[in-house]
């Protein structure tokens, strides 16, 4: 499967052979296990994985909260209540469940803020970078219909509000609402449709994941250097990587654990700190709460939304909000065609290095001003933020590649390693020895 | 170095919830030192038992506790109460009969839940103390949370000791002015005031020789014992779920050493360290 020169898998049992000539299982999973792995990746490159067991986690703990939940106006808090106090371990399940979700867009957050600052979106990776950004839009409509599920106050403001957005589209605007709805107000129709949607997606997701993982395992994963592996034999291929297993999967499995600690924590001694008082209090439609906010991970773009306060020429400022909210999104998938530069990596970009910084100062600012009451301050901010945002995709990342000196890049990720671990273990001497051209950056 | 960038952006992350401001004026949460606070905080039976007789003698008169069942008032890390005891108390309400007409009521059971109460347009209690949020900051973001908890029932015990005594009439409606309450005034009239009962002893008063005396039950203690009361109410499994915290806690990070190790060692020859 993989473009990067490595072993064949060779059915050695005579079980192997007999499956093997009939169904070549063994080879996908042997390739897919062995893959050859860049040896210089450093704790950026964690979130994969625990992005999946994040993905394990939400559909295990779904399906028996399932088993327990009643999709209907008049029974589903009721319900959630059911799960908290009667059901073996049902407080656990949702807990692990809400938090979950957090966890989720934490490390779909690190995720794709290391895709971008290691440049990880851009040739021959494309298409991977494409189906991560449709793995987070769904992630994103997943959780939102989860939210809604509990029934809460909160879960029925926010899916009046969000669906509402959709009546900005000109002309069919309502008409859609009202079809999205399945009648004239947010009601059992759409609690039963968010219900059969929340529990269909996941199953897309973890299809699309598994596209994900192809698209990267044909490409090779990218490495803090963005350099790329050399391919002109197995025995140079070997040099700048180390198989899959064992070696990233203890690495993987190691960082995991002291995420779940922090899963642990969360869970156990504050499983409400994330989630909003509010939704303990049952849906009611005709009490709207004082401020309704959404939850942690929706804040930037829900801060961008809010930004459009004016009208843009025929534009009015509610459907201007909803343009923005979504471009702000759909402008990340194009990345790979917005940044000009010839260098991968953003170690080795002197000037790029700010802005992406600046980009991610820009994503909390934007997720505290989505958090706050409308005022025209937080107006004004989360304008200013909206703007550094488009402007980072659309006008530094094109220029900064005209513009920006790199700065030397190492000719290969043996290179690199070795700069870090010296071969002759002398580490005094190592940038010496290491051949010219060669920048002394540790492998973080 | 990156790598502790991001970790340090994550953790800001974390700590940012989705608290909204408190409105206008009132909205002043007192801090009261609960038992059950943090990680290694329970509940203190006593004051759950006296809570009990202030929901049951004043707040029940209003206010229903729909979602808790009333057998739950035998949990041994929550009132304790004996089993006998919770029989009686359940003999107390009046619930709807399912084999009745519709209207018709019974005894309740330990088995049922609290009846529903809603008659003079009161809440339900059983989430009270997690659907309000009492502390909010710095600047709306949260942060004390992390340190103090969200506030619920402080948020209690700040409403029922934050009338000012000043009385409104709105549009033939009297709300009372009160400290905690957003926007300064709530429609409750003030149900507590000095010595309205008499804390009971329950239990194993009766066995033991030198059984707790209960403090008197001024509106302050009894406002202090409800609130942790509901606390209770609103999640009876707390102290099960904070134990099941140690125990996984402890476990994942034994693993983590472990793995730290198996790693050091699996990577010492390819990093030359070996």
């Amino acid at each position: 499967m993989a473009g990067i020169p490595h072993e064949e898998y060779e059915p050695k049992s005579k079980f192997e052979k007999w499956l093997h000539q009939r169904l070549p299982i063994g080879g996908i999973i042997y390739s897919t296990l062995m893959i050859p792995t860049p040896k210089n990746l450093n704790w950026m490159w964690i979130w994969g994985i625990i992005l999946t067991v994040c993905l394990v986690i939400q559909i295990v703990t779904g399906i028996i909260l399932v088993m327990h939940y009643t999709p209907h106006v008049d029974h589903a808090f009721a319900s959630v209540e059911h799960i908290m106090r009667d059901v073996n371990g049902g407080w656990l399940m949702r807990y692990m469940h809400a938090n979950g979700a957090s966890l989720f867009f934490i490390a779909v957050y690190a995720h794709i803020f290391r895709g971008l600052y290691y440049g990880s979106y851009k040739a021959p990776r494309e298409i991977t970078w494409i189906i991560g950004i449709l793995i987070y839009v769904a992630m994103m409509a997943t959780a939102f219909m989860g939210y809604v599920l509990p029934w809460g106050q909160m879960s029925f403001w926010g899916a009046t509000v969000i669906t509402n957005l959709f009546s900005a589209i000109p002309f069919v605007g309502q008409p859609i609402v009202e079809w999205l709805w399945g009648g004239f107000a947010v009601d059992q129709p759409l609690l039963n449709r968010f219900f059969s949607l929340h529990y269909l997606l996941p199953f897309v997701i973890a299809g699309l994941v598994a596209v994900h993982i192809w698209a990267f395992h044909t490409t090779g994963n990218n490495n803090p250097t963005g350099v790329e592996v050399r391919r002109g034999s197995i025995e140079e291929a070997k040099k700048d990587t180390v198989p899959f297993w064992p070696y990233y999967v203890i690495k993987d499995l190691y960082a995991l654990a002291i995420i779940l600690a922090i899963f642990v924590i969360m869970v156990f001694f504050m499983p409400n700190y994330l989630g909003h008082p509010d939704n303990y209090i049952e849906a009611n439609p005709l009490a709207t709460p004082a401020h309704i906010v959404p939850e942690w991970y929706f804040l930037p773009f829900y801060a961008i939304l809010r930004a459009i306060t004016f009208d843009i020429l025929f534009i009015d400022s509610k459907l201007g909000g909803v343009l923005a909210m979504f471009a702000a999104i759909a402008v990340m998938a194009l990345a790979p065609w917005l940044d000009t530069s010839r260098v991968r990596s953003g170690r080795y970009r002197p000037q790029f290095k700010w802005w992406f910084w600046g980009l991610v100062v820009d994503f909390f600012v934007l997720m505290w001003a989505g958090s706050q009451a409308a005022t025209s301050l937080i107006g004004t901010i989360s304008l200013i933020g909206t703007i550094y945002w488009f402007g980072y995709f659309l006008v530094i990342l094109p220029l900064l590649g005209i513009t920006e000196k790199p700065l030397p890049q190492p000719k290969t990720i043996e290179d690199d390693f070795d700069s870090h671990y010296p071969p002759d273990g002398q580490k005094s001497s190592a940038s010496s020895q290491a051949p010219s051209g060669v920048v002394a950056t540790p492998a973080e | 170095m990156k790598a502790s960038k991001f970790l340090i952006a994550l953790a800001a992350m974390l700590l940012t919830p989705t608290v909204a401001l408190s409105a206008g004026a009132g909205g002043t949460t007192k801090d009261v030192a609960f038992s059950f606070e943090g990680p290694f905080g329970t509940f203190d039976k006593h004051q759950l038992q006296r809570g009990f007789q202030v929901f049951h003698e004043i707040c029940s008169g209003c206010h229903g506790l729909k979602y808790l069942a009333i057998r739950e008032l035998a949990r041994a890390d929550g009132p304790s109460f004996p089993e006998a005891q919770v029989k009686a108390i359940a003999a107390l309400y009046e619930v709807p009969d399912e084999n009745g007409e519709p209207g018709d009521t019974r005894e309740a059971k330990p088995s049922d839940k609290f009846p529903e109460n809603n008659g003079a347009g009161a809440p339900d209690l059983t989430l009270m103390a997690k659907a309000r949020a009492g502390f909010h900051g710095p600047m709306g973001l949260g942060l004390n949370q992390m340190m103090k908890g969200i506030g619920g029932p402080e948020y209690i015990y700040s409403i029922l000791t934050g009338y000012t005594g000043e009385i409104e009439e709105v549009a033939g409606r009297e709300l009372y002015e009160n400290t905690a309450m957003a926007g300064g005034k709530i429609s409750m009239a003030p149900p507590l005031e000095d010595d309205l009962l008499e804390y009971e002893v329950h239990g194993e008063a009766e066995d033991e020789a030198h059984s707790y005396s209960p403090p008197p039950a001024t509106a302050d203690q009894m406002a202090k014992d409800v609130s942790a009361f509901l606390t209770w109410a609103a999640e009876p499994q707390m102290v099960e779920r904070k134990e099941a915290g140690f125990r996984n806690l402890v476990m994942i990070i034994l693993l983590s050493v472990l793995l730290y190790y198996t790693n050091k060692k699996l990577w010492a020859p390819i990093k030359r360290k070996a």
